[in-house]
């Protein structure tokens, strides 16, 4: 008999969804006019009914975040601001499990990444920025630093939880108030944290949820009422903002798409850099901004590599992403599944080599294998574009130069992984990457003490550490 | 592969050895610690649990080395060894007794009169724990625990000559022991990971030891802490893996010391099963070295039939 691990699923006691849910506005939910279905995307069953927001609900928010920035939030010293964010890093810890749980269901992810990743991540965003609240003229902005005022949140669906957290920790440390849109398929958490806003006591209005979809994350954009905008998602959309803030003296920070390239040398910790490999692009399904999605490897150590790495793909469990031991959950949509699929085609047809272990699929819900392939080129649509799912694309190096060059040859740069046991090697190499994070001999490690962000199309400006907080205010004179 | 010497990777020389150790690739800690954590995650339910606990059990190389060991304590292990729990004939009879070389003969005498034919006797040899001795004080050591009737030789390697480089003589050591071994006993070699410290040491021995003949490689004497983490274990078990897609053969794994429970125990089995692979889940491939650990198997396995946990006085203190 082999070693077959039974079914250990999250209980899903702990979480309780409302059949409807309104926006968030003012410091109490108001019922939206129209609504849509958000779904478990593991087995297409609705969760919920959230509101889809339109101009009256987007003006109604920004109203109230103007009010509350006006009456109240300005007013504070930096150390009560920290108190309310320190308050609700202590609530998302004591609610952990409740927030893993709803994470998992709305969004597909494996429970033990959205409890020992997501959740964790959030709170400690949180911590982080409440210990600048009070110390902002310590944090080399200069003394005339000021908040923008009303701020324009646009998250997106692959962290919903903890993007929300990288979005609205530094703003409300900095002193400005917020408008969020959570994304269209991912709702629900962005919707508990509003409790967690109440349950700390957070003055009504600094904090303002606004559900919808691209239209209502437009009207936001557009809207002559806020100050900043911030966004994470797509460089597509991306532009459209940028285009759109052009004229305006609104701020922008995007951070957007990328195709990170994991170079690994000859020389590198082979069993360690399969694994990192495996982390960088099957972490949340590939659906990850700075996944590894290319992995460019020195040819003299491709065959062996790749047949390791295909042994330990075979390892990997795909399946209900409430077991705790699944490894790679659904993928968020039917819309992503099929931009991976077609992508995947465009693989197949230009002459690349596509492989996936022996894994069955479950019949409901959206759901992609681990995939590679090998025998990928520079010109290969797969090389290029971002397909945001478990697919990765292998190309080989012959010289260090030339892997640096490939890895280097494409419109993002949002993040690397070097992979060598030699010092000097490493440190080169992360000198010549034009990428905002490099990993060496690791990969996908995320800390609010780090900045993250983008060169090139993989956005402007950068979120978390020092860094993170100039982008959340106005009159920075760098010291 | 077997037949040629050292598997045809080595011709034996000092050279020869030195640069295949050279080539191997390194490890690197951080990665090495975050995957064995990550796999200390998996949550093993219900009749995968069942199934995890008796084939720990029958992995047991149940363990005493003390210097206070009497016949009466060797003969008391060896009765918990052949039926360790008296009240469930449907518990295993664990993987080997394992005892100081004076007491196989007591171990191995007891266990035949008691059903326990099948149950082997496993010495440790070559001057255990520490390894220091000459090398012909080793070879009798070893030729005495043969001849007593071990069926299985853990000897130690000399950790001295191993971390000043003398990889050779570390080699030839084990090839000597191997030697008298021959096809009457199993030879597990053991390296003491709590003092080659390193990973790369740990990866180092235990290639050196799979070329020199080892059948097992195992961690620790568990007279040193730390002993079987679960890093160290995921680095043999790479190893053992990788030494198969060269040579055809599997060679065995053995952690011991510091393993004490359940938990454990089956962390241990699912490193095996996602590192080196569901073949390597058998008694043949995978001991685990322990004392205390047994009971614990035992009061978690009523557990799961009770419903509740017995009193520590339902199960047997030898």
């Amino acid at each position: 008999m082999t070693f077959e691990y039974a079914p250990a699923p999250e209980s899903r006691a702990s979480v309780s969804i409302k059949p409807k849910y309104g926006h968030y506005i003012g410091g109490k939910f108001v019922a939206g006019e129209k609504h849509f279905p958000t779904i478990n995307p593991a087995t297409e069953e609705v969760l919920s009914s959230v509101a889809l927001g339109g101009k009256k609900d987007v003006d109604a928010a920004v109203k109230s975040a103007k009010k509350a920035l006006d009456v109240h939030w300005s007013k504070l010293s930096g150390r009560e601001r920290g108190k309310y964010l320190f308050r609700i890093a202590r609530i998302l810890q004591e609610r952990a499990r409740e927030f893993a749980v709803l994470e998992s269901l709305d969004n597909g992810k494996p429970i033990r990444e959205s409890r020992d990743v997501d959740v964790p991540l959030a709170a400690a965003h949180f911590f982080y920025h409440a210990g600048w609240a009070d110390k902002l003229e310590f944090a080399g902005v200069g003394t005339k630093a000021k908040p923008h005022g009303v701020v324009g949140q646009i998250i997106p669906w692959n962290f919903p939880l903890l993007m929300l957290a990288w979005k609205v920790a530094p703003a409300l440390a900095t002193g400005n108030t917020v408008v969020l849109k959570p994304a269209e398929t991912t709702p629900l958490t962005a919707l508990l944290f509003a409790e967690v806003c109440e349950q700390a006591g957070l003055p009504a209005g600094v904090v303002n949820i606004v559900t919808g979809d691209g239209s209502t994350g437009a009207l936001i954009v557009n809207h002559p009422g806020i100050n900043k905008i911030a966004f994470t998602g797509s460089t597509e959309v991306g532009k459209i903002i940028a285009e759109s803030v052009a004229s305006t003296s609104k701020s922008v920070t995007l951070e957007l798409g990328g195709k990170a390239a994991n170079l690994v040398f000859e020389d590198a910790a082979i069993d360690e850099s399969v694994e990192g490999i495996v982390n960088g692009i099957f972490f949340n399904q590939g659906h990850v901004c700075c996944a590894g999605s290319r992995l460019i490897i020195q040819e003299s150590i491709s065959d062996e590599f790749i047949k390791k790495l295909q042994k330990r793909m075979e390892k990997i469990r795909v399946g209900d992403p409430l077991d705790k031991n699944t490894d790679l959950g659904a993928i968020n949509s039917r819309a992503q599944l099929e931009k991976i699929k077609e992508l995947s085609l465009a693989g197949d047809s230009e002459g690349a080599e596509r492989w996936s272990p022996q894994c069955s699929l479950p019949d409901k819900g959206f759901w992609f294998a681990p995939t590679i392939f090998t025998g990928v080129t520079q010109s290969h649509r797969i090389a290029r574009e971002e397909i945001f799912g478990p697919v990765l694309s292998v190309l080989t190096f012959r010289t260090p130069q030339e892997g640096i060059d490939k890895a280097n040859n494409t419109p993002f740069g949002l993040s690397a992984g070097v992979w060598s046991e030699k010092g000097s090697k490493t440190l080169w190499a992360s000198q010549k990457l034009k990428a905002g994070v490099i990993w060496t001999n690791t990969f996908n490690k995320f800390d609010p003490t780090s900045p993250f962000g983008g060169y090139k199309e993989s956005g402007w400006g950068r979120e978390g550490g020092r860094h993170g907080l100039t982008a959340y205010l106005k009159g920075v004179t760098h010291e | 592969m077997r037949c040629m010497k050292f598997y045809g990777l080595i011709d034996g020389s000092d050279t020869s050895l030195k640069n295949f150790l050279v080539k191997l690739p390194g490890v690197d800690a951080v990665g090495a610690d975050a995957r064995a954590a990550m796999l200390g995650t998996r949550s093993i339910k219900t009749t995968s649990k069942r199934w995890a606990i008796d084939t720990a059990i029958s992995m047991v190389d149940l363990t005493t080395l003390e210097g206070a060991d009497t016949e009466g304590k060797v003969q008391a292990l060896c009765a918990k060894a052949v039926r360790p729990d008296p009240t469930d004939p449907s518990v295993p009879s664990v993987g080997a007794v394992c005892v100081y070389n004076d007491m196989v003969a007591v171990a191995r005498k007891h266990l035949d009169s008691i059903g326990g034919t099948h149950v082997p006797v496993a010495a440790v040899s070559t001057a255990f724990p520490s390894g220091r001795a000459s090398m012909k004080v080793k070879i009798q050591d070893t030729k005495d625990a043969i001849e007593a009737g071990a069926a299985e030789i853990d000897m130690v390697i000399d950790r001295g000559a191993f971390l000043s480089g003398n990889y050779i003589d570390v080699f030839n050591e084990i090839v000597a022991i191997k030697e008298i071994c021959g096809e009457k006993a199993h030879l597990k070699v053991i390296f003491e990971t709590g003092e080659l410290v390193t990973y790369d040491n740990v990866r180092k021995a235990s290639y050196l030891a799979m070329l020199a003949g080892a059948d097992f490689i195992k961690t620790s004497t568990g007279k040193i802490a730390p002993a079987a983490t679960p890093p160290v274990v995921l680095v043999m078990l790479e190893a053992v893996r990788d030494f198969y897609e060269m040579t055809g053969v599997r060679i065995g794994v053995k952690p011991a010391g510091g393993i004490r429970n359940t938990k454990d125990a089956i962390k241990q089995l699912v490193l095996v099963n996602e590192t080196a692979g569901p073949e390597w889940l058998t008694p043949s491939l995978f001991r685990i070295g322990a004392s205390a650990l047994l009971n614990d198997l035992l009061m978690q396995r009523m557990k799961m039939d009770n419903g509740y946990y017995a009193s520590p006085q339902y199960v047997t203190i030898d």
